[in-house]
């Protein structure tokens, strides 16, 4: 098939930065949309030019390094699908296709479109852990965990840490992210310990990183490849309601 | 030069409780002295550093992703062994152990795997105290999976997502040191040579992915965790950017490197679809305790719809050759049969370059025996994935699988305490050659990994300190000492090369190139006249990247097409050691199949009078031959048998 792309092209955070125009004459349609960017990218540096930055390493799904905004939707048209596993034949012949990185504060352009996500790590490095040293753990079978809630806390695990929430927010808001952290560990036995903990600093981590706050707007569900449920967001505000009201009661306690 | 395994003598049962005692420990005060640096955070470099850090060290890790939660180990899909008999179906550490050894058909040093089995139990703890979400039974206990030709069920998963849940804890537990200060982590950072400073591993130079800014890092030992070498054959079900480049640095720096030539190509992934193709993808081998494997009978068949095929016409190979394993046979038998079948003609899909490279993997019974429910719940989000890829409907219509390089059981040669032959230079995880012989089974390497990180290096790290930490901390190596400066001029000076060829193909042109040799000489089969042939090839494509090689843009930047030229370049030598392993080892062995070497039925023949060892080999110079040490593998509880499956 042919297409013709419209690719936004950086050469740092601190360029202003524009789209470019490519025509590509024969995709296959069983490639994969990071393939074709292969495609113009092989044909660029024949040509001596630079190819056009993005990030990207599993392709299958799981990795949560790649990510762009394609024709306006994170990750592309199709649901529940990363770029990496969208494919060409969701695209028909002729058409004009728009790639733009992610776009937040929280997340400078690096280069092209690939952009800097830290402030994620340092989400989960404020309390997105149980925190048990390693030789210390009892036998796994002690505990055992209703089936349901096991599953449960797996949905909201399979988060991939991707940042098309984010991107799909109209206030870059990282809620969905950081909910499906803290209702994973919040779920299960092993979380509660730290639980009001855990949210109270993900969250102060969250807004000090400048991600927006959420206003119900839902796009983020919507963009998220991973499925990854509005309702956490709903169970980690009661979290993080339950942890201030607890915080203050131990403070006015002493 | 000897190859002492340093494994300790004495009753197997208790080999590793006697080596924790005679180690030496580092007091907690002491810890904080020394400096250790992580190269690589997938699961197993991930759970070395937290855990070292935990224990007071200062550690500095390093990975090439822009996150250490981006590791390739998220990928693992199907589970974890673990000898915890929960099932009570006559599992033990003894078996797992045995099981092994002989699926890496005798290859491995016994010690070693018998000490992975009994960790792979203290593992499963740790992840669940950790919050891995591993499935359950309804009474709330872990549900355990057969798994990859085992006959119990010791697999622990997590989903289809077993990796990524492993990987998460272990990058949680990273994330809390690292946010106490104890890691000191750059991501986006390579590792592009090693500083070997008095005979010792003592630094490495780093290249910012984003700056192009050179860097060295000091320190008291050095870990390489970076993984396997499966993209030497370009296409893989590896990520990306897997590559050997730490490895390979190691090793011209004077680490053997052992059984280069064991690669695992697993049996279950979805066919290539064309020339642009840039991975493969995996599908779990879990899927083969539910599908069945076939081909048509005769080649006429191969183009019709499936569903149309009577059941009289199709051939289930796998159960017809090898009644008592079926579909379970290990990875390397169900890969070999695949291929055999295609050779003949009798592959299936689409026709790519004139032949169809591909078999069913078909569930129509399963579905009908369990229920499309049941089916879904099992497999749900693999069949989405392959539906995703192929736009072909599982549930509808069978599965189309061939096998594609999956894992490299070789890697830098270690002995008991996961040290190589660089004193201070230890090696953990895909990265070094130990615990799978000649073929790993399915759900081991996660088990490795981790065993690897968590449960040894902690104790032979510290006895390595323990012993030399005075010496060691004596010696300062800095910036300015002669081994930093010349490691720093041999980085700069090849990346300023890579940048001035101004050729005309991209690094991916000599990648792929490199990697049809390497899967046409070097891969499912292999023969003395198609290796030698390689190792002719591989050298001139090696002359021609240096010639007519295309790196647009600078070295000052985030420049990926600069990145992939480093690794190919590479790449363009390991496959060179790969094939002259191959060629050395006279026998058929594991992932090993040399033509020459089988039984008149067609099954792999070892040889183990004359290759009851491990090849590890010394670098001497590009292009020029390398020398073989051999380790001589002594078996004392396994008994060497021909494997059989049948
Ligand atoms: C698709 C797939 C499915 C699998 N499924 C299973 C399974 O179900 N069960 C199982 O047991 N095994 C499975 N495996 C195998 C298993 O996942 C891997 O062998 C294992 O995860 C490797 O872990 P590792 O920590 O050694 O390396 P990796 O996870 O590959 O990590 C390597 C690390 O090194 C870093 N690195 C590499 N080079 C450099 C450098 N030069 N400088 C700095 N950093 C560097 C990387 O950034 C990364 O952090 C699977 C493999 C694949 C491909
Ligand atoms: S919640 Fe969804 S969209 Fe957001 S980071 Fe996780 S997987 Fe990506
Ligand atoms: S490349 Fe890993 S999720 Fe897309």
């Amino acid at each position: 098939m042919k297409i013709t792309l419209h690719v936004w092209r950086q050469k740092s955070a601190k360029d202003r930065g524009d789209f470019e125009t490519h025509r590509l004459d024969d995709v296959s349609a069983d490639s994969s949309f990071l393939e074709m960017l292969d495609q113009l990218n092989d044909g660029l540096v024949e040509q001596g030019r630079e190819p056009v930055a993005f990030d990207h390493d599993c392709r299958e799904g799981i990795c949560g390094a790649c990510g762009m905004v394609i024709n306006g939707y994170a990750h592309g048209p199709r649901a529940l699908t990363t770029a990496c596993q969208l494919h060409m034949r969701e695209f028909g012949d002729g058409d004009e296709i728009w790639i733009e990185p992610w776009r937040a504060k929280a997340f400078p352009v690096i280069k092209d479109l690939a952009v800097d996500r830290s402030a994620f790590d340092r989400i989960i490095g404020a309390g997105g852990y149980v925190s048990v040293n390693t030789g210390s753990a009892p036998d796994a079978n002690e505990i055992a965990i209703p089936k349901k809630i096991a599953d449960q806390a797996m949905d909201a695990a399979t988060c991939i840490g991707c940042g098309a929430c984010v991107a799909a927010c109209p206030n870059a808001s990282a809620m969905l992210f950081t909910s499906a952290k803290v209702s994973h560990l919040g779920m299960l036995p092993q979380g509660q310990v730290e639980r009001f903990d855990r949210v109270r600093n993900m969250v102060a981590q969250h807004d000090a990183e400048g991600f927006g706050g959420c206003t119900n707007h839902g796009e983020c569900e919507a963009a998220c490849p991973k499925g990854i449920s509005l309702e956490w967001i709903a169970r980690m505000n009661r979290d993080f309601l339950k942890a201030m009201v607890a915080e203050r009661d131990t403070v006015s306690a002493r | 030069m000897e190859l002492r395994s340093n494994a300790p003598e004495g009753p197997i049962e208790t080999a590793w409780e006697r080596h924790r005692f005679d180690m030496k420990l580092v007091n907690p005060a002491n810890k904080r002295k020394f400096t250790v640096l992580v190269v690589g955070t997938g699961l197993a470099g991930g759970s070395a550093a937290a855990t070292l850090a935990e224990l007071g060290y200062n550690v500095k890790a390093f990975c090439f992703q822009d996150s250490p939660r981006r590791a390739h180990s998220i990928a693992a899909q199907g589970g974890i062994n673990a000898a915890k008999n929960y099932q009570g179906d006559g599992d033990s550490i003894y078996r797992l152990f045995y099981d092994t050894v002989k699926g890496g058909d005798f290859r491995s040093r016994e010690r070693n795997v018998y000490r992975l089995a009994q960790l792979s139990v203290e593992i499963i703890d740790q992840a669940a105290a950790q919050g891995v979400p591993f499935a359950r039974e309804y009474g709330g206990l872990l549900a355990n999976r057969s798994f990859g030709g085992a006959q119990v069920s010791r697999t622990f998963y997590a989903r289809g997502q077993t990796g990524q849940q492993l990987l998460l804890g272990c990058y949680q537990a990273l994330s809390r040191q690292i946010d106490a200060g104890n890691v000191e982590m750059h991501a986006r950072t390579e590792m592009l040579e090693l500083i070997v400073d008095n005979g010792r591993a003592r630094g490495i130079v780093t290249r910012d992915l984003l700056t192009g800014k050179i860097d060295t890092h000091f320190g008291d030992a050095v870990i390489l965790a970076t993984g396997g070498y499966g993209n030497a054959y370009f296409l893989s079900t590896n990520a990306m950017g897997s590559n050997a480049t730490a490895a390979w640095r190691a090793h011209r720096k004077g680490a053997l490197f052992a059984n280069p030539c064991y690669t695992q190509i697993h049996p279950t992934c979805i066919p290539v679809h064309g020339t642009h193709q840039s991975k493969l993808t995996l599908m779990s081998e879990s899927l083969r305790n539910d599908g069945r494997v076939w081909v048509p009978k005769k080649k006429e068949d191969c183009g019709k719809d499936p569903r149309k095929i009577p059941e009289s016409d199709r051939d289930y190979y796998l159960e017809r050759k090898y009644p008592a394993f079926g579909n379970l046979v290990p990875r390397d038998i169900a890969s070999r049969s695949a291929k055999e079948v295609c050779d003949e003609g009798r592959g299936v899909g689409p026709e790519v370059d004139g032949r169809r490279l591909g078999v069913y993997l078909d569930f129509a019974d399963a579905i009908e025996r369990l229920g499309e429910d049941a089916v879904r719940d099992r497999y749900g989000n693999l069949f989405e994935m392959y539906e995703r890829i192929t736009d072909e409907n599982p549930y509808k219509t069978p599965m189309r699988i061939y096998p594609a390089v999956h894992y490299t059981m070789g890697g830098l040669w270690v002995d008991y305490n996961l040290q190589s032959t660089i004193p201070g230079l230890f090696v953990l995880g895909e990265a070094n050659f130990s615990d799978h012989g000649a073929n790993r089974l399915g759900a081991s390497a996660l088990m490795q990994g981790l065993a690897d990180g968590y449960f040894v290096i902690p104790y032979t790290l510290g006895n390595y300190l323990g012993h030399h930490g005075r010496e060691i901390l004596a010696n300062t190596v800095d910036a300015s000492s002669a081994s930093t400066k010349a490691a720093v001029g041999d980085v700069e000076a090849r990346i300023e090369k890579l940048l001035g060829i101004g050729g005309k193909k991209s690094p991916d042109h000599f990648h792929r190139r490199l990697g049809q040799i390497m899967w046409d000489k070097c891969g499912m089969a292999r023969n003395k006249a198609g290796l030698e042939e390689a190792l002719v090839e591989i050298p001139k494509l090696r002359e021609e990247f240096y010639s007519n090689l295309a790196v647009p843009g600078s070295g000052d930047d985030f420049n990926q097409t600069l990145v992939k030229a480093t690794r190919v370049a590479d790449f363009l030598e390991i496959g060179e050691l790969m094939v002259r392993d191959a060629l050395n080892r006279e026998e058929s062995a594991g992932g090993h199949f040399r033509e020459e070497h089988q039984t008149p039925e067609g099954e792999a023949r070892r040889d183990d009078e004359n290759f009851t060892y491990v090849a590890a080999w010394e670098f001497n110079g590009v292009g020029v031959e390398p020398t073989l040490h051999k380790e001589q593998l002594e078996f004392e509880y396994v008994k060497l048998t021909q494997r059989s499956y049948k």
